[in-house]
């Protein structure tokens, strides 16, 4: 053929092509005979799939400018190279590649299954305390004596709610 | 607990083969967990992977399960320690290559162990034997309950728990059987079963040895996504699978003794002498040989008692446990030669087989 396809790895003529179907979307993978082999495609006894698509999805040329994780400093360039992100909130930052990465790469794009009940409790409890302490210095600064009560109040249960208990 | 008494007490894996862990030797899952506002462990700072390692370490072992058991870093380990605890599935091989500020615990019975700072701050795993599902969820998800007391955990309402490569999200959970499929092998439908097998979202590996090879006909079959579906769905599915898998193997067995059970007890009967006076082994070949005496005692040629011998035999011929036993190191040409010995006297008293069940009742 006049233009072979390339590997979608690392662009060699790609002698390997793959169709799969995953959750009734058609993957196709091209890839050259040594990135074949050390992904172990040739073998029968299988592959992930899901490894090979992440990282041929990485592949097609950056759409905008630099984007950066604001948090870790982890660029698009880092995730390319690595296929891991730097921190939870890379995934926020990075949310144009993530997305249509994870269309098809998975069940479905949303979580369906356990919730860290206690720890978002938590979490929730602390964002509360820091609330009313705001509110706690507006009081005493606007002589809203009464109101400031409350408030000290309010955190005095708050933070028994929050003491780590001891562990079981 | 120290690594020594860890590595002198036998294995959750070892430990427990009956009749019922035929087919599914073993069940396996893994939860991936990180704590929020804090870099994942390949992007760490060297001082942000130390402190992470000592909150990680603490809080884990502050749990009641795991709080007598083993509790290092991994630069306590030496290399053999190391791959003894890989070949008993406890670590990964990825943990073992990590850079400083990496640490796992395990529990004193080893059925459930904690790596921080593999791929992501946090990686539970509990094995069980035999198709074991249900029990083993119940336990990784106890054990993660009882790590929020102290653990503050990346989690996004939508895309679950965050770990550092998207193909973990959602639930982080891999949930996996080691499964004996020597018929399928042998009667040359793996190809077939991997591939139905991937089409229904599910990822098939071979056990022992690098990569995908499947020496011991033991392959590994895990769900390959995670996000979309709950624990208990992708669990249910998991086993739907793998129901349909051991029913497949159980065909090829009676197709292969209809066929020709001559040919398949010759396989059985070379395997047995080989183990029985071989002088060089190689650690394929040696899987592949207790691969066929096990099932020969599926097919009740040898006696059930002989079960835990080859169950404990699939591990300890690995490298690292053959060269613990030999308390030196060998090169693998010399390891070949003590495998071998070691075979050979473990087989010297193994009860022969007994084909008489089998051919009394003749051809049908
Ligand atoms: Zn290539
Ligand atoms: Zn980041």
């Amino acid at each position: 053929m006049a233009n072979p396809l390339k590997c979608d790895l690392c662009s060699k003529p790609a002698t390997v092509h793959l169709t799969q179907i995953v959750n009734n979307k058609v993957h196709k993978v091209d890839l050259c005979e040594e990135c074949a082999q050390a992904k172990g495609v040739t073998d029968p006894s299988g592959f992930s799939l899901a490894d090979l698509l992440l990282k041929a999805s990485l592949n097609p040329a950056p759409t905008a400018g630099a984007v950066r994780c604001e948090q870790c400093g982890f660029t698009q360039a880092d995730f390319k190279k690595h296929g891991r992100f730097g921190c939870p909130q890379c995934y926020e930052a990075f949310r144009s590649i993530v997305d249509p990465m994870l269309d098809g790469m998975h069940k479905g794009p949303v979580h369906r299954g356990k919730v860290p009940q206690k720890a978002l409790a938590r979490k929730s409890l602390h964002d509360r305390l820091a609330k009313l302490e705001l509110d706690l210095t507006e009081a005493i600064r606007t002589e809203r004596y009464e109101d400031a009560a409350r408030c000290r109040d309010e955190i005095n249960q708050v933070k028994q709610a929050v003491a780590p208990k001891p562990a079981r | 607990m120290t690594i020594d008494s860890l590595i002198a007490t036998p294995s959750e894996l070892t430990d427990s083969s009956n009749s019922k862990t035929a087919i599914v030797l073993m069940t396996r899952i893994r939860l991936a967990r990180n704590l929020s506002s804090n870099v994942f462990p390949g992007w760490a700072k060297p001082a942000q992977r130390e402190e992470i390692l000592t909150t990680c370490r603490h809080a884990v072992g502050a749990t009641a399960p795991m709080r007598r058991g083993l509790n290092v870093s991994v630069s306590e380990l030496t290399e053999l320690e190391k791959q003894i605890l890989v070949e008993r599935h406890l670590i990964s091989r990825e943990l073992c290559g990590t850079k400083a500020g990496a640490g796992v615990v395990i529990s004193r019975d080893q059925a459930l162990s904690v790596m921080i700072n593999e791929e992501d701050h946090l990686r539970i795993q509990v094995l069980r034997a035999g198709f074991q599902l249900k029990k083993a969820w119940n336990a990784i998800n106890d054990l993660d309950t009882a790590l929020e007391d102290q653990l503050d955990y990346a989690f996004s309402p939508t895309l679950g728990y965050m770990t550092a490569c998207p193909t973990n999200l959602g639930t982080a959970m891999r949930a996996s059987a080691m499964m004996h499929l020597p018929a399928l092998v042998i009667a040359n439908q793996m190809e077939k079963v991997v591939r139905a097998v991937n089409q229904l979202g599910m990822v098939v590996r071979g056990l022992f040895g690098e990569g995908s090879d499947a020496s011991g006909s033991i392959f590994q079959i895990s769900n390959q996504t995670t996000l979309g579906e709950s624990e208990e769905e992708i669990i249910k599915r998991l086993g739907s699978v793998l129901a349909s898998i051991i029913e497949h193997e159980l065909n090829a067995r009676e197709k292969l003794i209809e066929a020709d059970a001559g040919k398949l007890f010759d396989k059985i009967g070379r395997a047995y002498g080989i183990l029985q006076n071989s002088h060089v082994l190689s650690s394929t070949e040696a899987m592949n040989l207790l691969s066929l005496i096990r099932l020969g005692i599926d097919l009740n040629l040898f006696p059930e008692a002989s079960r835990p011998v080859v169950d404990r035999l699939f591990i300890e011929a690995q490298p690292g446990h053959l060269q613990h036993t030999q308390k030196a190191e060998f090169e693998p040409g010399q390891r070949d030669l003590i495998r071998a010995t070691r075979l050979r006297a473990e087989f010297a008293n193994f009860t022969r087989p007994d084909y008489s069940s089998r051919t009394a009742a003749g051809p049908n």
